[in-house]
């Protein structure tokens, strides 16, 4: 059976997919369902696995177990070329032997169709370069040769466009203007866009749904938002933006509230965004939702929760200032603040309390490394 | 990023054997199997026209020891020396290439490469005139009192040696630029950054970085400049003949073929093992 | 980052002219230069006599001293008795190993460069083994299996010699091109539509050509110059070299000079136009 151009697309389901390289498992009964016409980013660290489901549904990769389907198709066993999924490429993979025309016209070509001038034309144009059909790809830069990437896979009207890291060789200023671009086009054509990144930010900027992806697995799917808003695993609290969690028990609850207790100081947190089954948890506040009160200011606020420390770092950044607190019992927690213009600058060495809504508390379950996820060494080169 | 390698298609499995078994079939016919004719030709007995009979007749190697041992240790030494002019000549000229010709270099390429289009035998027939006794060359290092075996050039081992550097010295500089062209030379500025002078940068930046080019480089030099004998015939006296020399006589005119399969053996023998215990000495295994 | 790398080496070397005397530091600077420039004229030392006395109206047999310019041994090639035979055997015999030797060597230089399979090794010994060969062995080596199978040597002996020693070559100048061929470009095509054969086909093997061509050109230049290997399996058949050999025997007519000279300038030419081309396909 031959991929029909622009057939009825139906939803991309993963069913307990697995892969295993040898002994290491790549990727571990992954189970999901990415709606049609949906941009869906699969975000996780190197080495999660994400690259090799993107590969295993191009048809690049066999699964060792566990099928994919797209609509009712099952095209576990259909090789790629049989597939009606195109991939970017992360290093673009550009034919350099061909031109950028034939480079955009390969895959029309190889079904068969004769008169591809137009369509070329028409797609040069969406992705703006045209009058760039004669170049070979060596003469374009980087940001134009992604343009040709993603215009040689889009061209051929998959039900599925996978993109592979797809803006990581780009400069920062580039990758955010071919996020936008990337998005728009997607909104265009309405295909269903999966997107492979380890960069949160383009992660959130682009997609409807992410899937955080780690080990094999998936951590959490949900929409941007509510992944930053509501993590519900240490991992995805720490992955998607920074978090500052504490380790904390349950010791009683007062309406709604759960009431906590952190190295003997009391703090409350809505029961509906606890996520933890016993009475040990993690609990966790984003360093922007606190506010750093010099110490003695009056912080007895209803429905408030703080805590004190002592400022040991305090770096301007422009748009905001970040600061270091230690706790009393040795943890540094931090604390993002706008500069609005009329807050108070502390200094390494005052003592102030983080103060936050309690609302804005949630809590983890308490298992494993309290710092998973947190990425130690940057990936953006790799 | 991952980047999970080799991904085994279903049905593939005995692709390669089917690409692999014409030319290793090819090889086996024949390369391995003229080797093992070689072997037991050289433990028979008989003569050219009445045919050899497989007698084990090991006594062969010492008869063939001494009377051409010394021909064996001629080609070795010249080759030797040749291997050493050749890298001290290929070197410079490979590092120029590398580095210093800029938008020159595809060229200089070329024009390293051309002269040895000019037939093997044509060029050490050129050489054979170069150096002749009458020649210009040899009169202008008589007049300058340069001392020279016998006065002359022409069948004297320098001749000899001179046209074994030559003629093998694309094998040592195209395997050096290889491994010079490599280099990045950011490193070798590393190297400048961090107090080395010139000429500690190069021997301990440059030179080991291009020491895979070295290995390549003498290893094709010597192997071929040890079984050559056109430049020992043309170029040498009869004191100067290599061990090339006698199998080719033993094949061709005596017909004596058990020693000369005997000494074809040796020469096999004790190459391969030259060449194992150097690459071994070395640490390159990637030669091919 | 590059700045901070490179300024301490460009300062020294603007400081040390101001140290030294100008003409010694030119030369230091040089140096190498000067040794390369030396290597190339002893390079093209016997290509100038070979060109040069291609022109000569020898008085001797072996054409060594010059005696008067003249163009008669350019226009009369084929003119001594074995001279143009000779080559155009060897060229039958060139191009029919290179044929062989890239078709055997090719295949097998992708099946080592793109899988995995048991016997790999073992695989690259035997293709390492016919280049640590010395010619003389290789050549008696064939001679004994073709006199114990009583093959006539001649043409197709010289073939087969030919192309057993080719084929390494061309393995590992194949494998060289193949292992710079990132494999993604398969898996775009793929990717786009393109069963196996087309992969190969569009993309695969349109990239390696210009390795398997240099590999035939290589192949085909060390066969047609091959002497040693030849001159044990060639019976009465005389190719280009053996030629040149026996002629060296008895009386070099000076057209041998004006073969070997043409095999220089076409293969400078072939050179120069290969890297033009080059050069206009990536600019």
């Amino acid at each position: 059976m031959t991929p029909t151009a622009g057939a009825p697309a139906g939803d991309l389901r993963l069913v307990e997919l697995t892969k295993d390289f040898g002994s290491a498992v790549a990727v571990d009964c992954l189970s999901l369902t990415i709606p049609a016409g949906s941009f869906f980013a699969l975000l996780g660290p190197s080495g999660c696995g994400k690259t090799t489901t993107l590969r295993m549904v191009a048809g690049l990769e066999e699964p060792t177990s566990g099928r994919i389907y797209l609509g009712d198709d099952d095209v576990t066993d259909r090789k790629a070329y049989k597939r009606p999924v195109n991939t970017v490429f992360q290093n673009y993979a550009l034919f350099p032997h061909l031109n950028v025309f034939d480079n955009i016209a390969f895959g029309l070509r190889r079904r068969g169709v004769k008169d591809v001038k137009a369509q070329v034309d028409r797609m040069l144009d969406v992705v703006e370069l045209q009058g760039f059909g004669v170049r070979r790809p060596s003469q374009l830069s980087g940001g134009q040769q992604q343009r040709i990437a993603l215009a040689r896979a889009l061209i051929n009207t998959p039900q599925v466009l996978l993109l592979d890291e797809p803006l990581g060789a780009l400069d920062l200023k580039l990758r955010r203007q071919m996020q936008l671009e990337l998005k728009r086009i997607q909104t265009d054509v309405g295909l269903t866009f999966v997107h492979v990144t380890h960069d949160q930010e383009e992660a959130m900027t682009m997609a409807d749904t992410i899937a955080v992806m780690n080990n094999g697995k998936i951590e959490q799917l949900g929409s941007p938002v509510d992944l930053y808003e509501n993590p519900s695993t240490v991992f995805v609290a720490n992955f998607l933006g920074q978090s500052n969690l504490v380790a904390a028990q349950i010791v009683g609850t007062q309406g709604a509230d759960l009431l906590l207790d952190v190295q003997g100081r009391k703090l409350t947190m809505p029961a509906a965004r606890n996520c933890a089954t016993g009475d040990s948890v993690y609990v966790g506040v984003r360093p922007e939702k606190v506010r750093l009160v010099p110490a003695g200011a009056s912080v007895d606020l209803p429905g408030h929760n703080v805590l004190d420390g002592v400022v040991i770092d305090a770096s301007y950044t422009g748009v905001t200032t970040q600061y270091v607190v230690r706790m009393a019992w040795g943890q540094d927690l931090m604390v993002i603040a706008a500069n609005v213009g009329n807050e108070v600058r502390l200094t390494a060495g005052a003592n102030a309390h983080l103060v936050w809504d309690a609302s804005d508390t949630f809590g983890l379950e308490a298992t494993g490394d309290i710092a998973e996820g947190i990425e130690t060494i940057d990936e953006a080169g790799s | 990023m991952e980047l999970p390698k080799g991904r085994a298609r279903r049905g593939s499995r005995s692709l390669p054997y089917v690409l692999l078994s014409p030319g290793m079939l090819w090889l086996v016919i024949f390369f391995l199997v003229p080797m093992a004719t070689l072997a037991a030709l050289s433990l028979q007995t008989g003569d050219y026209e009445q045919g050899f009979t497989l007698t084990w007749n090991w006594h062969i190697y010492s008869e063939m020891w001494t009377r051409y041992g010394h021909h064996f240790i001629r080609s070795f030494s010249y080759a030797f020396v040749a291997t050493v002019a050749a890298l001290v000549i290929a070197y410079p000229l490979a590092y120029a290439i590398a580095f210093k010709a800029g938008r020159w270099k595809n060229l200089l390429l070329v024009l390293v490469i051309a002269p040895f289009f000019t037939s093997f035998l044509v060029r050490t027939l050129a050489w054979q005139a170069i150096l002749a006794d009458n020649g210009w060359v040899t009169s202008t290092l008589r007049s300058l009192h340069f001392p020279m075996q016998d006065g002359r050039l022409l069948n004297t081992s320098f001749a000899v040696i001179c046209g074994l550097t030559y003629n093998f010295l694309p094998f040592m500089v195209l395997p050096l630029y290889a491994s010079l062209e490599r280099i990045d030379p950011r490193v070798v500025e590393a190297a400048s950054d961090l107090y080395a002078r010139p000429i500690t940068a190069f021997r301990r930046v440059t030179f080991p970085l291009s020491l895979p080019g070295v290995v390549a480089g003498t290893l094709l030099t010597f192997i071929p400049a040890a079984g050559d004998y056109v430049n020992a015939t043309f170029l040498g006296s009869p004191q100067d003949q290599m061990v090339g020399n006698v199998v080719d006589k033993q094949f061709l005119v005596s017909n004596d073929y058990p020693i000369a399969s005997a000494l074809s053996m040796t020469m096999l023998v004790a190459i391969l093992i030259l060449v194992s215990l150097y690459i071994r000495r070395a640490g390159t295994e990637e030669i091919v | 980052m590059a700045t901070t790398l490179s300024r301490p080496a460009a300062r020294a070397a603007s400081a040390a002219p101001a140290r030294r005397p100008r003409r010694q530091s030119w030369l230091r600077r040089h140096v190498v230069q000067i040794f390369a420039a030396v290597a190339l004229l002893y390079m093209f030392l016997p290509v100038a006599y070979v060109i040069a006395f291609s022109f000569n109206n020898p008085s001797d047999r072996y054409n060594s001293t010059w005696n008067s310019f003249t163009f008669s041994n350019w226009t009369d090639v084929c003119g001594p008795a074995g001279v143009c035979d000779s080559l155009k055997l060897s060229l039958e015999i060139g191009a029919l190993a290179t044929l062989g030797a890239t078709v055997l060597g090719t295949l097998i230089a992708f099946a080592l460069a793109r899988r995995r399979f048991g016997g790999r090794a073992t695989t690259n010994l035997l293709i390492f083994l016919p280049m640590a060969t010395p010619e003389v062995v290789m050549g008696s080596s064939l001679l004994t299996l073709f006199v114990n199978l009583q093959v006539p040597l001649g043409f197709w002996t010289i073939v087969i010699a030919h192309i057993t020693f080719d084929i390494s070559f061309v393995v590992v100048t194949v494998k060289a091109r193949l292992q710079g061929l990132d494999s993604r470009l398969e898996q775009a095509a793929m990717d786009l539509y393109a069963n196996e054969w087309q992969t190969f086909r569009r993309i695969t093997f349109p990239l390696v050509f210009p390795g398997i061509l240099g590999a035939a050109l290589l192949a085909f230049s060390l066969s047609f110059d091959d002497f040693i290997i030849t001159n044990f399996n060639s019976g009465q058949t005389v190719t280009f070299p053996m030629f040149v050999w026996g002629a060296s025997l008895r009386s070099i007519p000076p057209q041998v000079n004006v073969v070997g000279s043409i095999m220089f300038v076409a293969s400078l030419g072939l050179a120069l136009v290969g890297q033009v081309f080059y050069r206009r396909r990536r600019a």
